[in-house]
């Protein structure tokens, strides 16, 4: 401010004193204002509880008890290191084969959501006006304000014996596929949609308009310049909204409890042994398997910024 | 009219063309474009011929822009046709037109490097490798930034994006280049320096270039000739001086250059007739001693003289017209600025050659300035 103008004194009375409790709030807000670290403390002190504590702190404890065993005769939780139980998870075929599954299960949900999600955001980001965008951006999110439960159930009833599924496919003297993997995937597919739908439309719509129409201009035809500008630029986007897709598929056990058949996959292995084999130190050593691939996903996504875009 | 011969300097045109055409560069007939309720172009004739650097001016919104990214195939005309060299392109995509454009933004591929990025349209075009670095390497030292090949578009600085666009674009040796304000983002001292650069380039590839801009000192430094633009519609066509000495109606003579119109009872008086008079300020001179009589072929006006502005190379003055109007005088600071503001307020005698005050169509413009 260096005007050159004297201000002349201000031809109205001082106001009027504010009431007390302004002041008291002032003061305090003053206080703070000249500790900028009591100021930063109390402001992260909640979330960083949450995080440090109910979070770190339960994955540390599960860490633990990953180490532990029962007791076959009494079920009491014995506190002493061992690696039996993961040499039960390693050695036993089941579990390979269902980690496994569970793996195909969590990359095939992703790869079906990236090829059914992509069209979707493109349109959705460069083809409709800014009003259709925010009414397509409320309706890709209003499944997830519906139950989990109720999705996972109206999939079980469309793909029964004389469901909806059936029904559709009749005509080309196909079957539903009922109850099994392949349900699990659609049901899962389905489920996830959403969480790959909104990163790539966000990604998209960062994207200039221009360099599209750069790349068609330099004589690129419509799916080479898909390839060679949106894709590689996109990309990001995609392994965002696949983290997501991925780690929830992961560690689901629900779904394939309701349409899966007789199937199970990791979660499923977890749930049993906490509840009816009473087996909470198993059941910590088969739930850190997610846990660990999730990790080395994302090392592995680290390097192409895929963690920028969440 | 222009210099639209090919430059006998240019390189020849790219061999594997299916063939020359007839015609001039772009021809566009009675091209017009609405988008819903909105018509951004009017019907549109023009003919730009080959080599020649052609300016598309106008204030944003007037339509230029799209007649460039119809050109380019980015729109396609609501009616009307594009010719290219004869061929009438109206309904191609643009990976089917033989020109090039440099984007307001230049558009460079941010995941490629420099030479990526100027090698793109010879890689979709399936140029061997070798030969395809090659010419993009002379593309480069054409707009010279030979040197900066491997670095990323993001490490660049605004006027070297600017080169790798235009090698970009020039490297496909297209029979039109399309410049969407490509200098729009250079500070002022950059662009002044690519326009002299861009027009030695122009002048070395001999491409037909079409230049849109919104600036008309770059369209009248860089071009052969120049289209205004206004409301959808082309106001005037000519070569530089044609378009600044003799503007065809109000609104070029507003918006090209600063303009002195003249009309009602202050024509009628000074003039002699009834109508709008533009005289460019810097034609007048201005007189102390109003007993001069008027030489021949002059015109003479008094006036008092309500504000002077000192503009360092040049000193406008604001004459109030004793017949009405008023009138801006811009004199080269020829070392009597120290006494020029005292003539604020003092009586003064404008006068100019009778030449240099003519007749302009009112112009659906003149509400617009």
């Amino acid at each position: 401010m260096t005007t050159t103008t004297p201000t002349p004194p201000a031809p109205t009375p001082p106001a009027p004193a504010p009431p007390r409790r302004g002041r008291a709030l002032d003061s305090a807000s003053s206080f703070l204002r000249r500790r900028p670290r009591l100021r930063l403390g109390l402001l992260l002190s909640a979330p960083m509880l949450w995080l440090g504590l109910a979070y770190l702190g339960a994955l540390a404890a599960l860490f633990a008890t990953a180490f532990w065993h029962t007791d076959s005769f009494t079920g009491q939780v014995v506190r002493e290191w061992t690696l039996e139980n993961f040499r039960t998870l390693f050695t036993d075929e089941v579990y390979r084969t269902i980690t496994l599954r569970t793996i195909g299960i969590a990359a095939l949900v992703t790869l079906i959501d990236a090829v059914l999600a992509f069209p979707m955001a493109f349109v959705m980001a460069k083809f409709c006006s800014p009003r259709a965008q925010r009414i397509l951006v409320i309706a890709v999110m209003t499944p997830l304000w519906a139950s989990y439960l109720v999705k996972a159930y109206s999939w079980r009833v469309m793909l029964s014996g004389n469901g909806v599924i059936d029904w559709l496919l009749a005509p080309f003297g196909l079957d539903s596929p009922g109850y099994g993997l392949l349900a699990t995937v659609l049901t899962l597919s389905y489920l996830w949609l959403p969480y790959m739908i909104l990163p790539i439309y966000a990604g998209l719509e960062r994207l200039p308009a221009s360099l599209l129409d750069a790349a068609g201009d330099l004589g690129a035809r419509p799916w080479r310049a898909f390839r060679s500008v949106v894709l590689p630029l996109t990309f990001p986007a995609i392994v965002a909204g696949s983290i997501f897709t991925f780690s929830l598929s992961l560690g689901d056990y629900i779904s394939v409890r309701i349409v899966g058949g007789a199937n199970q996959m990791l979660g499923n292995v977890v749930y049993d042994n906490i509840g009816a084999a009473n087996n909470l130190p198993f059941a910590a050593t088969v739930a850190t398997v997610p846990v660990v691939i999730m990790l080395g996903y994302l090392a592995a996504v680290r390097r192409t910024g895929a963690l920028d875009n969440l | 009219m222009s210099p639209n011969q090919a430059p006998s300097v240019a390189p020849a045109p790219a061999g594997d063309r299916e063939d020359a055409g007839t015609g001039p560069a772009v021809r566009l007939r009675a091209l017009r474009k609405s988008f819903g309720a909105v018509t951004a172009v009017d019907g549109i004739d023009l003919d730009i011929a080959r080599g020649e650097f052609f300016s598309m001016l106008g204030p944003s919104g007037s339509g230029k822009t799209t007649v460039l990214r119809m050109i380019a195939g980015f729109e396609l005309p609501t009616s009307g046709t594009v010719e290219l060299a004869g061929r009438d392109v109206s309904r191609l995509a643009p990976f089917q037109r033989d020109v090039n454009t440099v984007f307001q933004d230049y558009a460079l591929f941010p995941h490629m490097n420099v030479i990526g990025n100027v090698e793109y349209g010879l890689r979709v075009k399936r140029v061997p490798r070798a030969r395809r670095r090659e010419r993009a390497l002379e593309a480069l030292r054409t707009v010279r930034l030979q040197e900066l090949a491997q670095r990323k578009p993001g490490q660049l600085s605004g006027g070297q994006r600017q080169r790798v666009a235009l090698a970009r674009a020039l490297v496909n040796r297209p029979r039109v280049l399309l410049l969407d304000e490509p200098l729009g983002a250079l500070d002022l001292k950059l662009r002044q320096a690519m326009q002299i650069e861009l027009k030695q380039i122009q002048r070395e590839v001999g491409i037909t270039f079409v230049f849109v801009t919104h600036d008309q000192d770059e369209a009248l430094t860089m071009s052969d000739r120049i289209a205004v633009f206004n409301d959808g519609l082309i106001e005037q066509v000519g070569t530089p001086a044609e378009v600044y000495e003799r503007p065809a109606s109000a609104f070029v003579a507003g918006f090209v250059g600063t303009s002195n119109l003249l009309s009602g009872r202050g024509a009628e008086q000074v003039i002699g007739s009834r109508g709008v008079y533009s005289i460019r300020p810097e034609k007048i001179r201005v007189d102390t001693d109003l007993a001069v009589p008027a030489r021949d072929g002059e015109t003479g006006a008094t006036g008092t003289v309500t504000g002077v502005v000192y503009a360092g190379a040049t000193v406008r003055y604001e004459v109030a017209l004793d017949a009405g109007g008023q009138l801006s005088v811009v004199r080269q600071n020829e070392g009597t600025a120290a006494g020029a503001p005292a003539l604020e307020g003092s009586r003064v005698r404008l006068v100019w050659r009778q030449e240099h005050s003519f007749r302009v169509s009112e112009g659906s413009g003149e509400t617009h300035r």
